[in-house]
């Protein structure tokens, strides 16, 4: 399956590339990760707990970048197995660009997977592999551009793709202070 | 008034008191004491080198017995192929190693890797998931036509190409139908895919085995269609065991529509592991696993012409056909695409010339071979679909175009080997069109189209080969077995009679429709006679059932062993009546001297025979039990006419099957209700490929298919009440019951006429479509009818 997408982010892109590059940060950003280990330069463990429609898996995987030209474009790619499940396999091409609100992050995802995953959610892979995508972004939207006002907002309430017209929004603090306290 | 008994008759199933009752006792009800469990662990990729299994922590686990690799089978024979084809070049095809568990690559999704054996299913199964296996994964081959293309990846290295064959027939006539092709007046050109189906039957596949180390014995409870050629192949070719050590049994067998002919991996398997681990072994397929296991059907992708002259007369058929093998070769798979497809290809009508060409590929996806019809269906499917065609284009009524060009004198030589030797295409036709109600179409068109529907009539002519088949015949076309059939009579001292036949029955009703005609033969109760099938160690070597050859030939062995019967009691009764021989005569189960009241009735000979106090002991020898071995001398050719009535939704593209005729000729019939049976079933099977069932793989090789879920099978209410009549017949001329098989007409007739009606209530709604390729599913024909 393959989706193209886009939202505008209200920081620079040399703080959305730093944020990209953090582990903490896509640890907070992918759906469903429980741990995530190591630099951008090795690439990253992660553990990974998904339900794909009837399969619900615990996946071991490698998360890699690469392809990285600073503050521009890279490509997030990882591959997970999920023991009796099967594996997925993903990546996602990561554009930015310098736009008067901040950046403009395109992504392209494209993913697979195998095994049970496939025999039996193939028929829903492709909206789940969208959400994950949209939620991934939507999260490092949030994470970047620090929440609204309501810092629990449920997760289902997360702004989608118009978010980035709030953009601004005084009541928001930015990722790195998040991190830090 | 109808009989109640006996050949003709349409008597109730004895076998579904106990189907319909939950008496039934299939494999998975067999459990034998100590038994482990073998759960296989599958590759979940489609092509891939094996670079290393770690299974030790799966063997510490608790209730573990063994973790089972391909190593645990080197030396042991790999799982054999029935038939080898013969090219066009005369070159025997490529045949590459199947062995019982991967070896080094893995080549299909659900290729099995590794086996867990332990105490319980559960502790099996939890085992496999500790085990790792490291797989560096090949690019997929799926694309049959690129498959082929030099310079591409392989799906077997050792055999250097992915082109199993490359076959021609009739091969000499080559030049001669391009040449008709020349001088033809029209050609009419359809390419069309004939969709990969999953067979599922009701009873997923199951095998337990047990060994005897004091006797040497094994013993294979298995889903089997054929428990002697299991015995055969995997005695002899997979694991050594000679026959008289190896005893194969298949219980009752919730349907196999082809897909439980073959020798598969897990009965050698469990059989293996059972001496290894010196206790009963059993495996039984989820649901999920049958879809990634069992062998599937058709997958073919053809190029099909034909050539007419300027009267419309049919002069030449040429097709090119690239036949799916998957990633190995199934038990008969190559046969499939080539004599059960190729000598079908004149169908009913008088083309003189024909040449047609199969490539079969090797791909990445689970092995294809016979399902329900088995290369009659795509045959058929071609020819049918591109007669109507050829009619649009001429501006010619379907039906008056296939009248023209019918075979009507018999025997007929076709230009495809086969000889039809009888059968009456004009008495089908007519019978369809008055059951349809073929007159009133229009009228009921003109309803549907006041609602906003189109509705389209389809109609197909269809023949098939049955009656599998004459030894010698398929011997030199590359059968590595014979295809007769045996039956053992045995009459008991008071007259009982059991039947042990080499076919078998997984839900054909041969419990009932054979012993009806023992009944007749003899003239007794049917009640007094039992049919036993499906153990190696009380039937005699019978090459079991597909092809719709039970009656045919497994019923054509049982006439020759009941006729050696009677043959033997008149002896005996003549010696009771002191009577010539030749003055006996048989009726209604007894023996009388012709024109006289002298008689002995069937329980006063058979007695004879068991107490001989007083017998012609000098002469005959006592008992009465006969073995009879048939082996038929052609095929048999039923044939019929079905009709489809469809509407269809412009705005959804939604088809609904308003109704569906079959007018069939099978010759003499012996259990009406039984093959009106046959028939139904089959036509729910081939509706169900004309408009929901595929088999579809990702541009990886992941089966997208794989469950109930995604895996459309036709339900009761996608289907019509069907029409079935059998009234024509023309009795087979060379068996002795005059029969031609039933199992496997209704799959092959149903799609060509389904698309037919589709197709036809697309024009006559105003939109040029030419073809459409199954499954017409909305989206298909919305996307059709939209350009």
């Amino acid at each position: 399956m393959q989706l193209t997408d886009q939202r505008d982010i209200a920081a620079d892109p040399a703080t959305v590339w730093a944020a990209i590059l953090d582990p903490q940060v896509l640890m907070a950003c992918i759906p469903g990760c429980e741990s995530l280990t190591g630099s951008p330069e090795d690439g990253f463990e992660a553990v990974v707990v998904q339900k794909v429609g009837p399969v619900k898996a615990r996946f071991t995987g490698l998360v890699k970048l690469s392809d990285m030209v600073a503050g521009e474009s890279l490509t997030i790619s990882g591959e997970g197995k999920g023991g009796p499940a099967g594996f997925a396999k993903g990546g996602a091409k990561v554009t930015l660009t310098a736009i008067p609100q901040g950046t403009r992050l395109g992504y392209d995802v494209q993913a697979n997977v195998g095994g049970k995953l496939a025999q039996l959610g193939s028929r829903i892979i492709d909206g789940f592999a969208k959400k994950m995508a949209d939620d991934f972004f939507a999260r490092f939207q949030e994470t970047v551009e620090g929440p609204a006002a309501a810092d629990d907002m449920p997760e289902d309430a997360a702004p989608g793709n118009d978010a980035g017209g709030e953009a601004g929004n005084g009541q928001k603090k930015g990722w790195f202070k998040r991190l830090i306290g | 008034m109808p009989k109640d008994g006996g050949i003709g008759a349409s008597t109730k199933r004895r076998e579904d008191i106990r189907f319909l009752t939950g008496k039934g006792r299939y494999t998975d009800d067999i459990n034998l004491r100590g038994q482990a469990y073998a759960h296989f662990v599958r590759s979940e990729v489609a092509h891939g080198r094996i670079k290393g299994i770690d299974f030790a922590a799966a063997e510490a686990m608790e209730g573990v017995v063994k973790v089972f690799t391909a190593a645990d089978f080197a030396g042991v024979g790999g799982i054999p192929c029935g038939w080898q084809i013969t090219d066009k070049h005369g070159k025997v095809m490529l045949e590459p190693k199947h062995p019982v568990l991967a070896d080094g690559k893995v080549r299909h999704v659900g290729d099995p890797i590794c086996v867990v054996v332990a105490d319980t299913y559960e502790q099996a199964r939890d085992a496999a998931e500790m085990i790792e296996i490291d797989i560096e994964e090949l690019p997929a081959v799926l694309d049959m036509k690129a498959a082929i293309e030099p310079g591409g990846t392989l799906v077997h290295e050792e055999i250097g190409s992915n082109l199993c064959f490359d076959w021609g027939f009739v091969e000499e006539n080559k030049a001669a139908v391009d040449e008709a092709f020349a001088k033809a007046a029209h050609v009419t050109t359809l390419e069309l895919v004939n969709n990969r189906l999953v067979a599922n039957p009701m009873e997923p596949r199951v095998a337990v085995a047990d060994f005897e180390s004091h006797s040497d014995q094994y013993t294979l409870y298995t889903t089997s269609q054929n428990p002697h050629v299991i015995r055969l192949l995997m005695g002899a070719f997979v694991l050594g065991i000679p026959e008289h050590k190896l005893r194969v049994v298949a219980p009752d067998v919730g349907g196999g529509f082809g897909s439980k002919i073959y020798h598969y991996a897990e009965e050698a398997f469990v059989t293996f592991a059972a001496k290894v681990v010196k206790r009963p072994v059993k495996w039984t397929s989820s649901r999920s696993e049958a879809f990634l296991s069992d062998a599937q059907g058709r997958d073919h992708v053809t190029k099909i012409e034909l050539a007419l002259d300027a009267e419309n007369n049919f002069t030449a058929i040429r097709t090119d056909t690239y036949a799916n093998m998957g990633a190995y070769l199934s038990t008969f798979a190559p046969a499939i695409p080539t004599w059960l497809h190729g000598t079908l290809m004149a169908g009913n009508y008088k083309t003189p010339l024909i040449y047609v060409n199969v490539k079969a590929v090797f791909t990445n996806t689970i092995p294809v071979d016979a399902y329900r019809g088995a290369g009659r269906p795509e045959a058929t499917f071609q020819l049918e679909r591109l007669v109507d065609k050829a009619a649009r284009e001429l501006g010619v009524d379907p039906v008056a175009l296939r009248r023209q060009n019918f075979i009507t004198e018999f025997p007929y030589q076709t230009p495809v080997a086969v000889v039809y030797d009888t059968g009456n295409y004009h008495a089908t036709m007519d019978k369809l069109l008055e059951i349809s109600d073929h007159a009133g179409f229009e009228a009921r068109r003109m309803e549907s189209a006041a609602r906003g529907k189109l509705r389209g009539f389809g109609i197909a002519h269809y023949i098939e080969a049955c009656g599998i088949a004459p030894s010698n015949l398929v011997g030199q076309l590359g059968a590595r077995a014979g295809l007769y059939e045996s039956a053992t009579v045995r009459v008991n001292a008071t007259g009982s009679i059991s039947v042990y036949t080499g076919s078998h029955s997984h839900g054909q009703g041969h419990e009932t429709s054979f012993a009806q005609v023992v009944a007749e033969m003899i003239g007794i109760d049917a009640a007094q006679i039992d049919i036993v099938h499906g153990d190696t160690s009380n039937t005699p070597m019978g090459m079991g059932t597909y092809g719709s050859r039970s009656l045919a030939v497994g019923g054509s062995a049982i006439v020759k062993a009941t006729n050696k019967i009677i043959n033997k009691a008149k002896k005996i009764a003549s010696h009771l009546l002191e009577a010539a021989e030749g003055d006996i005569e048989l009726k209604d189960g007894k023996f009388t001297v012709a024109g006289t009241d002298k008689s002995v009735d069937w329980v006063g000979v058979t007695l004879a025979a068991y107490v001989p106090h007083n017998y012609p002991l000098e002469s005959l020898e006592p008992g009465l039990e006969e073995t009879a071995f048939y082996d038929p001398s052609n095929f048999t050719y039923p044939s019929g006419a079905y009709g489809c009535e469809v509407e269809v939704d412009a705005d959804t593209g939604q088809v609904t099957v308003l109704a569906f005729s079959a007018a069939d000729d099978f010759g003499n019939i012996v259990n009406p209700m039984i093959v009106e049976g046959q028939v139904q079933g089959g036509l729910a099977q081939g509706i169900g490929q004309a408009l929901m069932e595929n088999c579809a793989y990702d541009e990886n090789g992941q089966l997208l298919s794989g469950s109930f879920m995604d895996y459309a099978m036709p339900r009761a209410t996608d289907l019509p009440m069907f029409n079935v009549d059998h009234s024509c017949v023309t009795p087979c001329t060379h068996n002795p019951l005059g029969v031609k098989g039933c199992g496997e007409a209704g799959a092959i007739g149903s799609p060509p006429a389904v698309v037919n009606a589709v197709i036809d209530a697309l024009i006559r709604g105003g939109h040029d479509v030419k073809h459409i390729d199954m499954p017409l599913t909305p989206s298909r024909v919305w996307a059709a009818i939209n350009g």
